[in-house]
């Protein structure tokens, strides 16, 4: 049999980065890169991320914070894209974004707060519009279709970027979310942490595509990857997609690759199904210092900061848990206080009873 | 002014909403140029324009995501399911963002958004189109379920509907989209939610019913009239959160109750009023209560479609054995 065909994509992937492992720029990098001061105040989101992790891991451990989902390794990405968002962008993220929100204001003793069993960590006293963390994997993909469509139906300039894992690319509310988006050329950026594993599943188990970025060529859109673990080139990939949305072009795919460092959460143990090789041959690829070194190679940085550096960030980070730690738990009657604007009459019965502390 | 029908009182209260209420938005399955496959929606984008009111691609968990990221923003969606049944592919949505979104986030985010979707059976509709699933819904904290069962109703129920600061689950009784017509004055006044309507009084029985089967059960009230039984008439309208003060003030006062649905019996709706009524009404009760419903069976293909549905037969049998309860 005969047949004829037509091209209609070019399938290539492109892939973005400025800064090799060593911190040694492959290219000319963009101006903010040549920044000090933003180029340190990136470098901080990112200790702060790591440390915060880090305190959150001990935290749980000693019985002080729920189950915790690490981003160690992440950090690149979080930050990344954080800071290049506008402030009255906004974020649909999902569990391991917290560089991102910390840098959008989000505090950490909510993130606390929501990790340790209490809904107050999602009432983010700076940021009126953001999505709270998302554990239903890639729902929150739709979320940020149906914000950047009230954006568009608004005739606002703000875009949205919303973040999922290697793992959600397998869902449909992703595939529906990248579809819509292009058939409504919505402005929002879907940012893929590429961090090789969906809990126990390696990625080659998870799909048989090439790269998750391709997945976007299907929905008409753009999809292109970057180096995860470099944080100029994800901040410029970002921004640069936002600005697009923002100028009514559409949307774009980010596949961000990268490697979760740590379990998937507290309650997992990666040793059970990776290798300890593995996790050592990902560990040279560490974003914070690959950044490290290019301070240090372009005379940003040196040890004297670094050390003033972690005692801040270390101060910080205490007086956050300090704030979490002293935050009395919610009254009881709260989880009837906002499940509607106003209480229905049919369930006061039941506040009251348990206000009382008896039985309806 | 003309009377219309209960599928026209739709269109009639969207087409008030879109006028008088910039924020609000219609979307859906062919809800535009096509007006929807019951043609819900017809006329309306012609009047209202491609932004307000749009055709969706097909991914019914996507409309509903889409609505609330929408609804987030301050906007007020109203969505279009093409069928009932087709809600399945969104109930994440719905259960886990929708119904939640203002708690999870202590009010910060809230979800003002309407799911419209034509529900139930009686119209020889392929497979995968007639079930009631009310229940479902009902079961999730944070969800209005309303359901019309007359022009006017369905007119002041869904201006309310696309007011109230929740989501909103608005199921429509396909099988009496055009069985009656009333006269629906266009004066933007919404009825009231989480109440129920009492539609005829009466001393010796209560009847509780919604949706369609209103209309089998009015009829059985009629007949029983002609014998001389006053039965007490009260449509539900709003499933979640239900308003069972009214139930028990007409129970206490007939003291025999039937509940009749359309939906299969078990965890259902009836079954929740038959429990509430055995904690609140026991003394009141003359009889045991009585329900008639669909059964606990897949909703068969049309041919057996008025087996499963509570016929006015069934709902009468079940009556009058209340009644004869000594």
């Amino acid at each position: 049999m005969s047949r004829k065909s037509t091209i209609v994509a070019h399938f290539d992937i492109p892939y973005f980065r400025y800064l090799d492992p060593q911190g040694i720029a492959e290219q000319d990098v963009p101006a903010f890169a040549k920044d000090e001061k933003t180029v340190q105040a990136i470098y901080r989101m990112m200790m702060l991320t790591r440390m915060f992790d880090k305190k959150a891991i001990a935290l749980q451990r000693t019985g002080k914070l729920g189950t915790y989902p690490s981003t160690l390794g992440q950090e690149g990405i979080s930050v990344g894209i954080g800071a290049a968002m506008a402030q009255d962008d906004v974020l649909c993220p999902y569990y391991r974004e917290y560089g991102a929100q910390f840098w959008r204001g989000v505090k950490m003793e909510e993130i606390l707060l929501y990790w340790g069993g209490d809904e107050r960590g999602s009432d983010f006293a700076n940021n009126p519009y953001d999505f709270p963390i998302c554990v239903p994997i890639a729902s929150q993909t739709l979320h940020a279709v149906g914000v950047a469509s009230a954006m568009k139906y608004k005739k606002e300039s703000r875009a949205v970027v919303t973040a999922i894992g290697d793992g959600g690319t397998s869902r449909g509310d992703f595939y529906e979310a990248m579809n819509v988006a292009g058939a409504w050329e919505l402005p929002v950026v879907f940012v893929i942490n590429n961090n090789q594993w969906a809990i126990s599943v390696p990625l080659k188990e998870q799909t048989k595509a090439q790269t998750l970025a391709q997945k976007a060529i299907a929905a008409g859109l753009e999809g292109i990857q970057v180096d995860g673990n470099d944080v100029i080139a994800v901040k410029d990939a970002v921004e640069q997609a936002l600005s697009k949305a923002r100028s009514g072009k559409g949307a774009t795919v980010i596949e961000a690759l990268t490697y979760r460092m740590g379990d998937h959460t507290t309650a997992d143990d990666a040793s059970r199904y990776r290798s300890i090789d593995e996790l050592k041959e990902n560990e040279k690829n560490d974003p914070i210092v690959r950044l490290r070194s290019y301070m240090h190679n372009a005379n940003m940085w040196d040890a004297t900061k670094e050390a003033a550096l972690i005692d801040e960030l270390t101060n910080e980070i205490n007086a956050a848990v300090e704030r979490y730690e002293n935050t009395a738990a919610p009254l009881p009657e709260s989880m009837f206080d906002y499940l509607y604007a106003t209480l229905p009459k049919a369930y006061e019965q039941q506040r009251e009873a348990l206000k009382k502390g008896g039985a309806s | 002014m003309s009377a219309i029908t209960l599928i026209e009182a739709v269109t009639q209260a969207l087409a008030h909403e879109l006028e008088h209420d910039k924020s609000v938005v219609v979307f859906g399955e062919d809800v535009g140029g096509n007006g929807g496959v019951f043609r819900a929606t017809e006329g309306l984008q012609k009047r209202f324009g491609k932004d307000r009111v749009r055709d969706t691609p097909l991914a019914e968990n996507m409309i509903a995501g889409l609505a609330i990221g929408m609804a987030s923003q301050g906007l007020k969606p109203v969505a279009e399911i093409q069928f009932m049944d087709f809600i399945c592919a969104g109930i994440d949505q719905i259960l886990s963002h929708a119904s939640r979104l203002r708690n999870r986030t202590r009010g910060r985010l809230t979800c003002p958004m309407v799911i419209r979707a034509p529900s139930g059976g009686g119209i020889r509709a392929p497979e995968h189109h007639s079930d009631s699933m009310e229940a479902l819904f009902a079961q999730i904290p944070g969800l209005r379920v309303v359901i019309p069962s007359s022009p006017s109703r369905a007119y002041g129920l869904l201006l309310a509907a696309i007011r109230d600061p929740d989501p909103v689950i608005f199921m429509e009784p396909k099988r009496i989209y055009r069985m009656v017509k009333e006269i629906v004055p266009d004066n933007g006044e919404a009825l009231p939610l989480d109440v129920c309507f009492v539609l005829r009084e009466g001393k010796d029985i209560t009847l509780v019913t919604w949706g369609a089967m209103v209309h089998e059960t009015l009829m059985v009230a009629d007949k029983l009239a002609a014998n001389g039984i006053e039965a007490e008439v009260i449509d539900v309208a709003t499933a979640k959160p239900l308003d069972f003060e009214t139930i028990l003030q007409s129970v206490e006062k007939t003291g025999r109750c039937v509940i009749i649905q359309e939906a299969n019996p078990t965890c259902s709706l009836s079954s929740d009023i038959a429990a509430l009524l055995a904690e609140h009404a026991l003394t009141s009760l003359m009889a045991p209560i009585k329900r008639v419903t669909g059964f606990d069976t897949v909703m068969p293909l049309y041919r057996l479609e008025k087996l499963f549905i509570p016929s006015e037969k069934r709902i009468l049998d079940a009556v009058n054995q209340v009644l004869e309860y000594a």
